[in-house]
């Protein structure tokens, strides 16, 4: 495993792993218990139009994605509060718009998109040191901002009416909250793409949720599975030749099928044992 | 001296052109105990809401400790209908009580010393501090309550609400609930509110009825009159050897 270091794509590959594992071990974790799955697969996938946006103004992606998927969070977060819609159609109908976009807007750029299927579906082997930065920094806000209204998180997560009733600002903190996964979304794309991010935000967090009762504790378990998950998707797909983010999304279910299963096990013997 | 700290005058609430509380007139007092009773979607959870502030009433007038429900309610405890929570969230006794006092915390800071003091208290009081490191799934239905009903006193509450706090417990720990009720008046207004007139027993010292429509005639007294519009079918009480008496005698 060692000699593989020498390349810097893959020190490159494995740094960019590891700052996607912070984010997305302490975001995971409110997506899990706060049961926003859907919409966090919803930003992901509308982010899809901020790569195209980025394609057709000729910048980097990763900077059409901020923007983007930022707007489509806030979007779907406000029409599914605030209109009659509700908020798993909103979802639904932004989720495939921002595809949509996406794919217009490649098709109008000049010339050819030869890392697109990259944006999909991962490209963990070709990060820049550029995004290396801009992946440090943007860990930087998600930690800032968790680390300043965790107390608020939780309360919203765990019942976000009692949280109205005593004077928290629900919706705002709501919106803050799906602002952070945007960011997040962000971080992982170039780990697993769009299609995939959704795997990583709640896989880790659904296995240490099996551990603790904790937020914070299921935070850093989380952070250290996906860190973990990460790493033996990139070692696999590299001795097997085979691509990267999937392999490290089948690696992620393989664990919390296993996971399951062997707590499942483990409670019906000992309560055998009783 | 027993001042007034809520009026509803007249209140309507309308869902989608439904009328769910309509013509709602009620005054709460310092210190009150009131149980309010009445069938399934009667409109109870909604009457509550009105007081805190999370419904506004399409008609009439609400005023909570002098002002607007949404500046009043930080007087206001309240300890929502049981079933609404996800019992395997991850999170702690001692967790669940302090997010009691997430608004009287500055934002952005952690709690005080003064905030850890006031959760340890209320949970002493609830007598629910031996289980403070627990998960909240794992407890029973009556103790949830009990530390719902801390959560609600670590705020200092001047009132006290209650949606359904006999669902789902046992009836040994029902009376040990309304000890606790019995002990918290003492230092707040509670209003109780049930589908089941059981529930609201002998601890409440004023009754009202609800659906739709308010029936409150500002004492224990209820005629078979209320209960029977209530309840739109004619109601048997039955008196478990009550000192007092629930309903007026007929004529």
């Amino acid at each position: 495993m060692i000699e593989i270091l020498q390349y810097e794509f893959m020190r490159n590959a494995l740094i960019a792993a590891l700052l996607a594992s912070i984010a997305c071990g302490i975001i995971g974790v409110y997506v899990v218990v706060k049961r926003i799955v859907f919409i966090s697969g919803g930003i992901a996938h509308a982010a899809f139009g901020g790569i195209g946006l980025g394609y057709f103004l000729g910048v980097n992606p990763v900077l059409g994605v901020i923007p983007f998927s930022i707007a489509a969070a806030l979007s779907m977060g406000i029409i599914g509060r605030r209109t009659k819609i509700p908020e798993d159609t909103a979802i639904g109908i932004l989720w495939v718009m921002g595809m949509a976009l996406g794919v217009i807007f490649v098709a109008l750029s000049p010339g050819y998109a030869p890392e697109l299927f990259g944006y999909l579906f991962g490209s963990i082997l070709t990060v820049p040191t550029s995004d290396i930065i801009l992946m440090l920094s943007l860990n930087a806000a998600i930690i800032a901002v968790v680390f300043s209204l965790h107390r608020e998180f939780q309360a919203i997560s765990f019942d976000e009416e009692y949280a109205t009733t005593i004077g928290l600002p629900t919706e705002r903190l709501y919106l803050l909250l799906l602002c952070l996964i945007a960011l997040t979304v962000v971080l992982l794309i170039r780990v697993v793409g769009v299609i995939l991010v959704i795997a990583l935000l709640t896989i880790p967090a659904a296995i240490s949720r099996q551990f603790t009762h904790r937020l914070s504790s299921m935070m850093f378990l989380s952070v250290f599975l996906c860190a973990i998950l990460t790493i033996c998707g990139l070692w696999l797909s590299y001795a097997f030749d085979l691509p990267s983010g999937a392999t490290i999304v089948l690696v992620s279910g393989t664990a919390f099928i296993l996971s399951t299963v062997s707590k499942s096990i483990h409670i019906s013997v000992f309560s055998k044992s009783i | 001296m027993n001042e007034e700290i809520v009026r509803l005058e007249d209140a309507w609430v309308h869902f989608d052109g439904v009328s769910v509380l309509e013509e709602v007139d009620l005054s709460i007092n310092q210190y009150d105990f009131l149980g309010i009773i009445g069938p399934n979607g009667g409109g109870k959870t909604t009457l509550l809401k009105v007081i805190l502030g999370l419904l506004k009433p399409s008609r009439g007038k609400v005023t909570v400790f002098g002002h607007t429900p949404e500046k009043g309610r930080k007087f206001v405890g309240y300890v929502p209908q049981y079933s609404l929570f996800d019992r395997d969230f991850p999170v702690s006794i001692w967790d669940v009580v302090l997010m009691g006092r997430l608004e009287h915390k500055k934002r952005f800071k952690r709690f005080s010393e003064e905030d850890k003091k006031l959760a340890y208290d209320a949970l002493e009081t609830v007598e629910m501090l031996d289980f403070k490191d627990a998960q909240i799934g794992k407890l029973s239905g009556g103790q949830q309550q009990r530390v719902f009903i801390a959560r609600a006193l670590v705020a200092e509450p001047k009132l006290l609400l209650l949606d359904e706090p006999m669902a789902s417990v046992d009836s040994p720990m029902q009376t040990e609930l309304y000890e606790l009720f019995e002990k918290l008046r003492q230092r707040m207004a509670i209003v109780l509110v049930s589908h089941d007139i059981s529930a609201v027993s002998i601890y409440v010292d004023k009754i009202a009825c609800l659906n739709r429509r308010l029936f409150y005639h500002d004492s224990k007294e209820l005629t078979a009159e209320d209960l029977e519009a209530t309840y739109q079918c004619p109601v048997e009480i039955i008196a478990h050897g009550v000192p007092h008496r629930v309903l007026k005698e007929h004529k």
